[in-house]
């Protein structure tokens, strides 16, 4: 008898929370699982301009992809990509937060000025680069003048196009990631810095000793915020380069709406969809299961 | 709050990933097949036609899709045509609706045809004739050419223009915004150079020499823009040395010729040998700020610019066609209008009354002095009103006078495709990359490919 109620009140339990998951679940599902399904499925067909009815081509379309220069090209693009903004943004949001935590005056106008370039949309944030990066009159051009010096061009140069976008990304990045951690600092109890102060412990050492594995929880989120960012930051690309000089600084998503509303190859496009997905996916196992253990959660 | 940490990021990566793919995850193009075996029979019978020749008093509804490409208050002008036309036609009531860019209304029409609820009409680039061909989403104009006066209406449509919406024997497209690639050169540049500001270069060595000597600091003598529309671009030098690049049929494309060799390696020298205009890609956008900010003398751009230009120039400025090498040429572009496929018969009449309303010789000449393209029809240069403007601005004249030595922009199946391999090998050239010979075979070889399914 006892068993039972309990059954039914864990039951009863069980079925609430469900029911408070249930309208967050319906959009994952009908936004998120169904068309996954629908991509991965598709990724399996031929169907582009010359077969109006798609057919089935088993794994053509991912043998297709690992001939195509330029699949290699964006993917090794977004692998540079990726591994200069994700590390430097964090480096540089951390001393940031550091300092936007220390400064005494004029505390607002630091931080608003450290996070401004987050509010500013990605689109107009392509459009006030373009004009930075922009030879002769640009910003940096004119700044050179007086030295006697003409920059490149920075953004026709295939060399140099992706520093040129990686530049901009930490930018526009840095900021946000500064709240996350200034959140996390001031987490940290002051009765920490007050007993190691008292048993004279350097600044250096304070840092390595509390701050900052105190601040891992906040660096896991922020590396893995950052690492999706650097996939799915694309709109600064229709601004600016169009993936371009060829395919300099092509990336992944930007290459996979290429590849499905202008070259119209669905089966194409669902294809690497479905290598991004799994790719995600396993930054994201990785990540969690991997860097969680280390963590020092309260 | 570590799981719920867990399931958000998940939840975030899934989510980007979908918004990178389309949800045609059904993927099946049935409802455009079979709207066009409903449609078939409508066609066929000429009784149809005549019956809704007759004014009815039944309401039609259409659809319109259009993008804005230039600058201006483009929306406002079109809803006032619309208006106008309704008050003409109070039994149809237009729709127009603005799409986004050429890109995005591409997709939008795309997404409906797939969805099995196409726009009536639309307003797409030129150059779409063959993709709208594959996805069976466009419907053949001829009948209502010939129930309308035929050949007269056509006619007075610039060939060049025309050509674009031709293929397999039939019309499928009329043309209604329309641009050239002209040369825009700084007269008062010229002057403090030496040079005659009356006389814009007229041959390729012309071009070169006017550009080194225009060339000093702070100030390049050409720019030619080689960010977007690269192909287009690169066709006013192919189309000046030799035939267009592609066939009519749009199966087969001539990328590995000597001609486009020439003409590669003469636009690639303009900066790495003359050093006239700068090196690497040059942004599209910019370039027109580029002459109006007087640091380029020269630029090639599309006379959609015309009216940008008059506006913000402060210096005297001329427009010239493009300088010539074997002859003149240059490609054409910008936007037709379509009808789709499964329309009922009074839509496509409807459809039809819209289309000539739209470029009725009076309304297509407002509609050029507006946005600054260029009228499609001669009979819009016979018009009052586009002597006056021309008559203050002769310049509005020069891409008229060269669409005699135009031709059909490139277009073939496979389109988006096809363009990209070409753009990239002229990029590949342009930033020093690789030379101009295996750029242009590798272009080849990969065009072929991807035409390979369309030439079965």
């Amino acid at each position: 008898m006892v068993g039972t109620a309990a059954r039914r009140r864990a039951w009863r339990r069980n079925a609430f929370a469900w029911l408070l998951l249930l309208p967050s679940l319906l959009f994952l599902v009908l936004f998120t699982l169904y068309p996954v399904a629908g991509s991965l499925k598709l990724s399996l067909y031929q169907a582009d301009l010359g077969t109006p009815q798609p057919s089935y081509i088993g794994l053509d379309n991912y043998s297709r992809m690992a001939e195509d220069d330029v699949f290699w090209k964006v993917i090794k693009n977004n692998a540079w990509f990726a591994l200069g903004t994700v590390p430097t943004s964090i480096l540089l949001s951390l001393l940031m937060a550091l300092f936007a935590n220390k400064v005494m005056r004029a505390k607002g106008l630091v931080r608003t000025a450290f996070f401004y370039p987050t509010v500013v949309p990605m689109i107009a944030i392509g459009n006030i680069w373009l004009f930075i990066y922009t030879p002769e009159y640009g910003m940096i051009s004119r700044f050179l003048e007086p030295f006697g010096l003409t920059g490149p061009n920075w953004l026709g140069t295939p060399d140099l196009v992706m520093w040129a976008m990686i530049v901009m990304i930490l930018w526009k990045e840095a900021g946000y990631f500064m709240v996350f951690y200034l959140a996390g600092l001031q987490n940290i109890s002051e009765e920490l810095y007050e007993s190691a102060k008292v048993d004279g412990v350097g600044a250096w050492r304070v840092f390595w000793r509390i701050t900052f594995p105190l601040l891992m929880p906040t660096t896991l989120f922020v590396s893995i915020i950052a690492l999706t960012n650097s996939f799915k930051l694309v709109d600064h690309l229709w601004i600016m380069t169009k993936g371009g000089p060829e395919n300099a600084s092509n990336l992944l998503l930007f290459y996979i709406y290429e590849t499905a509303f202008s070259f119209w190859d669905q089966g194409m496009a669902s294809a690497l969809t479905t290598v991004m997905i799994i790719f995600l996916l396993l930054l994201a196992a990785l990540q969690f299961f991997g860097l969680d253990r280390k963590i020092h959660y309260r | 709050m570590r799981a719920m940490m867990k399931a958000l990021l998940l939840i975030c990566a899934c989510a980007m990933i979908v918004v990178g793919c389309s949800s045609n995850g059904g993927g099946n193009n049935t409802p455009a097949a079979s709207n066009a075996g409903a449609n078939e029979g409508a066609t066929q019978t000429p009784e149809a036609t005549k019956e809704a020749d007759k004014p009815s008093d039944e309401k039609v509804e259409l659809s319109f899709y259009y993008p804005v490409a230039v600058g201006g208050p483009i929306t406002e002008v079109v809803e006032k045509m619309s208006q106008d036309f309704m008050a003409e036609n109070p039994n149809i009531t237009v729709k127009p609706i603005y799409t986004g860019s050429y890109a995005d209304t591409m997709v939008k029409a795309q997404a409906a045809v797939q969805g099995g609820t196409p726009p009536d009409l639309a307003v797409l680039l030129s150059t779409e004739l063959f993709t709208l061909l594959d996805m069976d989403a466009i419907e053949p104009l001829d009948e209502l050419i010939a129930a309308d006066g035929g050949d007269e209406y056509i006619k007075d449509f610039y060939p060049a223009f025309m050509e674009n919406g031709i293929t397999e024997g039939k019309t499928w497209a009329i043309p209604f915004q329309r641009s050239t690639i002209v040369l825009f050169y700084n007269k008062e540049a010229f002057k403090a150079a030496g040079l005659d500001p009356e006389k814009a270069p007229g041959t390729w060595e012309e071009l070169a020499d006017y550009a080194k000597k225009l060339t000093k600091d702070g100030q390049w003598g050409l720019e030619i823009p080689s960010t977007g529309f690269l192909y287009w671009m690169f066709q006013t030098f192919a189309l000046q040395t030799g035939d267009n690049i592609m066939t009519q049929d749009g199966k087969k494309v001539f990328f590995d010729t000597p001609e486009n060799a020439e003409s590669l390696q003469f636009w690639r020298d303009l900066a790495a040998v003359h050093k006239a205009m700068p090196e690497g890609a040059i942004e599209w956008g910019t370039v027109p700020s580029d002459f109006i900010e007087g640091k380029t003398a020269m630029m090639y751009h599309t006379t959609g610019n015309l009216t940008n230009v008059k506006t913000n120039a402060k210096f005297d400025f001329g427009v010239a066609m493009l300088p010539k090498n074997k002859q003149y040429g240059t490609p054409t572009g910008g936007g037709n209008f379509y009808v789709f496929k499964g329309l009922s018969d009074a839509k496509k009449q409807a459809a039809w009354k819209f289309i000539r309303f739209m470029t009725d010789s009076e309304r297509i000449a407002q509609w050029s002095i507006d946005t600054g393209y260029v009228a499609p029809r001669m009979s819009a240069y016979e018009t009052e009103k586009m002597k006056t403007y021309a008559a203050d601005f002769p310049e509005a004249l020069v891409a008229r006078d060269q669409l005699e030595y135009a031709s059909a922009e490139l277009s073939t199946h496979n389109n988006g495709k096809v363009s990209k391999i070409f753009s990239d090998a002229i990029q590949s050239v342009l930033t020093g990359s690789s030379d101009v010979a295996s750029a242009l075979k590798k272009a080849q070889e990969e065009a072929d490919k991807a035409l390979e399914p369309f030439n079965k």
